[in-house]
């Protein structure tokens, strides 16, 4: 699995409004990059077109991939829902793709993926008796389950606490290390300790913002971290 | 416990009542019999009550049955076809504004006087409810699920089993309560309008010989084996939705 490097250019509208202007977002291969911006701006609209997923926005431009294969088929997806599907246990939702593909689940690498994620003993439970945490640990079970070279994030950390959320960065992080991955967030302190590449989106387009020097993934109190979280914030609140 | 106790206090009020209206207002039992006098007919008819309950209570579950099943189906193929909506959904609607009851002749005319027309009758009744309930829950999918088997490259037909029909159980099971309701309705006007056996035709039966306390003992049976089968039902519902819901 070779994690190609992905492109976006274009604009996009909502029954003839611009959504967002020509701009360009680039996925480096093999990294993370984290779209940063408001709320409302565009960035998951930005995420569900290279998902190929529907968007109601007419977007003018080009999604793809730089060995020139098709994108469809080598994405995976994991939002700010869990989606667990209920009527499924843990092992059930981690293998949902297999199932639905009428390909033989392979349920022993299933059961790795969910040891991997800290859930071993909650293999058999059923979602609606894990905590929002297990639940998004699952999802990246499931994610990590697909196996796919681009991975696109839409805030999945966004609906966990404080402390879970920086333990499922780092988790996270670790797991997806080496495929081409997408962060969309809303939160400096997530984008400045997970991104290699941070991409700030605004209404006026898609700027790069410096990261800080160390490789992630930061510890949230190194200054370097510190000081990015803070012209992260600045130039959000710029914008706004 | 406690609401069992409570129903039983219900019943009793109803039973007392009826028994003061009998006797305050001096109403001839054969326009208004008295709760004993009922009784008493229910036990003296037990034969021939329970011979003609057999037959309603069989063209019910018969009804159901089918009426889901073909609810069911219809439903799962609208859900699958936008185009096959767009045709069957306008001749739904407009096959709901014929009352079901005026076609009751007809249904004798072309089934017979047997069990058939029955049948019929009361699948045409829960055919609507439970048809409409579950397509409304097939097309109401949490996006979210649908966005994920996309991406996970599934299939139309594997997302419709494996997603939209799980995540609709609910809904169909709302529907399947209405049913257990209707589905004896049915089945009485269907005996109503033409049969030689049934609850339904029994009441009639005995309102024309003036054998008030035989029809009522029949209502009484009919309303019972209502309850039940709506009580059986909302069983199996709650066993689908608590599945749906990820428990068993």
């Amino acid at each position: 699995m070779t994690a190609p490097t992905v492109r976006l250019q274009g604009s996009a509208a909502v029954n003839g409004a611009t959504l967002f202007g020509p701009l360009a977002v680039e996925l480096a291969g093999g990294a993370w990059t984290c779209l940063l911006g408001p709320s409302g701006v565009g960035k998951s609209t930005v995420l569900r077109l290279i998902a190929g997923l529907p968007t109601g926005v007419a977007f003018d431009g080009t999604i793809g991939a730089d060995d020139g294969r098709p994108l469809a088929g080598r994405v995976g997806y994991m939002a700010q829902s869990d989606l667990l599907l209920p009527w499924l246990d843990v092992l059930g939702n981690v293998v949902l793709g297999a199932r639905l593909r009428h390909e033989p689940p392979d349920r022993a690498r299933a059961e790795a993926l969910v040891a991997r994620v800290g859930l071993e003993a909650r293999a058999r439970a059923w979602p609606r008796t894990l905590s929002g945490g297990e639940r998004q640990r699952v999802a990246l079970a499931r994610t990590l389950m697909e196996d796919r070279p681009v991975v696109l994030l839409d805030e999945p950390f966004s609906a966990l606490d404080a402390g879970t959320r920086a333990d499922m960065q780092e988790t996270a992080a670790e797991l997806l290390a080496g495929q081409t991955v997408l962060l969309v967030t809303h939160d400096p302190a997530e984008a400045a300790r997970l991104g290699r590449r941070i991409l700030v989106m605004t209404a006026s387009g898609v700027t790069a913002a410096e990261p800080p020097p160390r490789a992630p993934i930061r510890p949230y109190d190194d200054a370097g971290t510190l000081a990015c979280q803070a012209r992260l914030l600045t130039l959000l609140r710029r914008a706004a | 416990m406690r609401r069992a106790i409570w129903a039983v206090a219900a019943a009793l009020l109803v039973l007392g009542i009826w028994q003061a209206v009998v006797v305050i207002a001096a109403v001839p039992p054969f326009i208004l019999p008295g709760p004993g006098r009922v009784a008493a007919a229910l036990w003296t008819n037990r034969a021939l009550i329970a011979a003609n309950a057999w037959v309603t209570i069989l063209e019910v579950l018969i009804g159901l049955a089918l009426g889901t099943l073909v609810g069911a189906a219809v439903a799962i193929g609208l859900a699958a076809s936008a185009r096959a909506r767009a045709l069957v959904r306008p001749i739904l609607v407009f096959s709901q504004a014929v009352p079901v009851f005026a076609l009751a002749p007809i249904l004798t005319l072309w089934f017979g006087y047997g069990i058939g027309s029955k049948v019929v009758m009361a699948v045409l009744i829960i055919f609507f409810p439970v048809a409409s309930s579950f397509l409304d829950g097939l097309l109401a999918t949490p996006p979210g699920y649908l966005d994920l088997a996309r991406c996970m490259g599934a299939r139309p037909a594997a997302t419709l089993w494996r997603i939209r029909v799980p995540a609709a159980l609910p809904s169909l099971a709302s529907g399947l309560r209405l049913a257990a309701v209707y589905a004896p309705i049915g089945a009485v006007i269907g005996e109503w309008v033409g049969a030689s056996r049934g609850l339904g035709y029994l009441m009639l039966l005995a309102n024309g010989r003036a054998k008030i306390d035989l029809m009522f003992a029949a209502l009484i049976v009919l309303a019972a084996f209502t309850i039940i089968i709506h009580a059986l039902i909302d069983l199996a519902a709650q066993r689908l939705q608590s599945r749906a819901g990820g428990g068993r």
